[in-house]
């Protein structure tokens, strides 16, 4: 699904809810994909200056769980490891987008190239 | 010359009778006549089970995983599982297919008289076979097992997190046994819903019972004191033994925690902070 | 819903967040607070999340900025009706409001405002026990 403005944000959030539900995740689980996901949309519109979310539920032995993959064709990130770190921000926020988003996910890869834009895949399970 | 496998599905079809008397007899001394499994049930697993094989030898199966033993296994996978659960040992087990070996190795015996070397080539497909569904069961039960393990690490987690109310919105959580981090997350999901629950401002942790403490669940802890913060209410850590304390001081995060050394010291303060005094009264002895 | 409504009740305005709001109207929200503190001289802000099923740090941002702004315009924030699992979350992420004033419920939340301001004396019923708690 698109993200391309701020209402965007609050959709991606509700897809996502749905989705936890449906894979069976526990209402912390839940509540932590969905931050997880406000925070990566709210990215890709503000640094990736728009992009989309893919949202898909995987149901394998024994894990279950929700697995998203944002992509934008934005400026990219000149440098991951500063970009994961806590409290560091290039757009006035609290720096704690990534790095949070990082903490409440099982799983947690990011691909980007300068001038190219940018891929993150997360998934949590149960 | 026939096929070795489907001249053992004519043997097991044909003198299936003996098979099974001789096979029973062998289980029931096994198992030391402790009778956990009825006899009746005994002899059906033993006749089920050698007819789903015998049609399975029948179809060309030569190896334990061909599709045409798809509902030999099937069966083997149910006593297994069943025995597992059942708190039977691996041998116990095992024994349900490999005591087969005897009973059929005589029958084949009995078939070809004499042919020892017709004898000698059944018999040792017979034992290829019987180990194949021999390991094949043994997968079985430990997969069981750790089925069983797992539900009861489950409800060990729920059997172990009981909050307790102490007063009017004072909260206890006795904290007994090892925490590992699995565990501590359910316990402080508790926790935390039961201050909802009861409306509750106080919580008390206490952790007299508790040996030691990881990094990971010292920072669980942590957590929860700074997520119950969140939700309006506040926590008190008692019972800190020493290990426990240089831990927390050597992530280095102490400084949020109200600790008091017991329940009772915890209590005492819960009571001061709602505005409680506690006033011993002269009892008239009755 | 273009705006979120602030109450006013006696002293303190009250502001319940009940579903998922966009972040423009969370920034609406903010500039609105602080207008309706100096216009009404209100002493306290209780903000009740109790209907959010997530906060993240976008919100969290905002609680932080309303209860800093608050308190330059002397008025306490008061954060009420936390869901557990959004707590939990909120921790995980890094957050923890230290800004900003906690409460279980918006009644639990208006005696910790009236507290901060009157001294008021509260559950004085044990008359006969008037001397000092000991200190713990």
């Amino acid at each position: 699904m698109p993200i391309r403005e701020s209402d965007d944000v609050v959709r991606v959030r509700q897809a996502v809810r749905v989705q936890a539900v449906a894979a069976g995740l526990g209402l912390v689980d839940q509540t932590k994909i969905v931050t997880a996901a406000s925070e990566l949309a709210r990215n890709t519109l503000d640094y990736g200056l728009g992009g989309t979310v893919r949202i898909e539920t995987f149901t394998g032995n024994p894990r279950r769980g929700v697995r998203l993959t944002f992509e934008d064709n934005g400026p990219g990130i000149p440098d991951l490891e500063r970009a994961l770190t806590d409290g560091y921000t290039t757009g006035g926020g609290l720096g704690l987008g990534l790095s949070g988003a990082r903490r409440l996910c099982n799983e947690f890869e990011i691909e980007s190239v300068v001038g190219q834009g940018t891929r993150i895949t997360i998934a949590r399970w149960k | 010359m026939e096929d070795g496998f489907a001249a053992l599905s004519k043997i097991v079809s044909e003198r299936e009778s003996e098979i099974v008397a001789h096979w029973r007899q062998l289980l029931v001394t096994a198992s030391g006549g402790t009778g956990r499994i009825k006899d009746a049930e005994v002899e059906k697993q033993c006749r089920d089970f050698l007819s789903a094989f015998a049609a399975g030898l029948g179809a060309g199966a030569t190896v334990a995983t061909d599709p045409a033993f798809d509902s030999a296994r099937e069966l083997l996978g149910g006593v297994s599982q069943s025995r597992a659960n059942q708190g039977f040992t691996p041998t116990e087990t095992a024994t349900f297919v490999f005591s087969l070996k005897e009973p059929l190795f005589e029958q084949v015996r009995a078939s070809y008289p004499d042919d020892t070397a017709r004898v000698a080539s059944l018999g040792w497909d017979m034992t290829q076979i019987l180990d194949q569904l021999g390991l094949y069961t043994m997968e079985v039960y430990q997969r069981s097992r750790e089925d069983v393990v797992r539900r009861q690490q489950d409800e060990i987690a729920e059997l172990s997190t009981p909050v307790v109310k102490l007063w009017e919105g004072i909260l206890a959580l006795p904290l007994i046994g090892t925490l590992d981090s699995a565990r501590t997350q359910v316990v402080m999901e508790n926790l935390l819903q039961a201050i909802v629950d009861q409306s509750a401002d106080l919580a008390i942790i206490d952790i007299t019972g508790v040996p030691t403490v990881d990094t990971l669940v010292a920072q669980h802890l942590l957590k929860t004191i700074a997520a119950a913060r969140l939700m309006g209410a506040d926590c008190i850590v008692s019972g800190i033994r020493p290990q426990i304390a240089q831990t927390m001081v050597h992530l280095g995060v102490e400084l949020d925690v109200v600790s008091k050394a017991t329940l009772a010291d915890a209590l005492a303060l819960a009571f001061q902070r709602t505005g409680r005094t506690v006033v011993r009264k002269a009892v008239a002895k009755g | 819903m273009d705006r979120i409504p602030i109450l006013k009740l006696g002293r303190a305005l009250l502001v319940s967040i009940q579903v998922d709001i966009h972040d423009r109207l969370a920034k609406a929200l903010e500039e609105d607070l602080s207008e309706r503190i100096v216009a009404t001289g209100a002493r306290g802000v209780m903000i009740d999340i109790s209907g959010l099923e997530i906060v993240d740090s976008f919100m969290g941002r905002m609680l932080d900025n309303i209860a800093a702004v608050s308190r330059l315009l002397d008025a306490d924030t008061v954060v009420v009706g936390m869901r557990p699992a959004v707590a939990i979350t909120l921790v995980e992420l890094g957050l923890s409001l230290t800004g900003v004033k906690t409460a279980l419920n918006v009644e639990r939340g208006m005696t910790l405002i009236g507290s901060g301001q009157y001294e008021e004396i509260e559950g004085d019923d044990a008359p006969g026990g008037g001397d000092e708690r000991d200190e713990g």
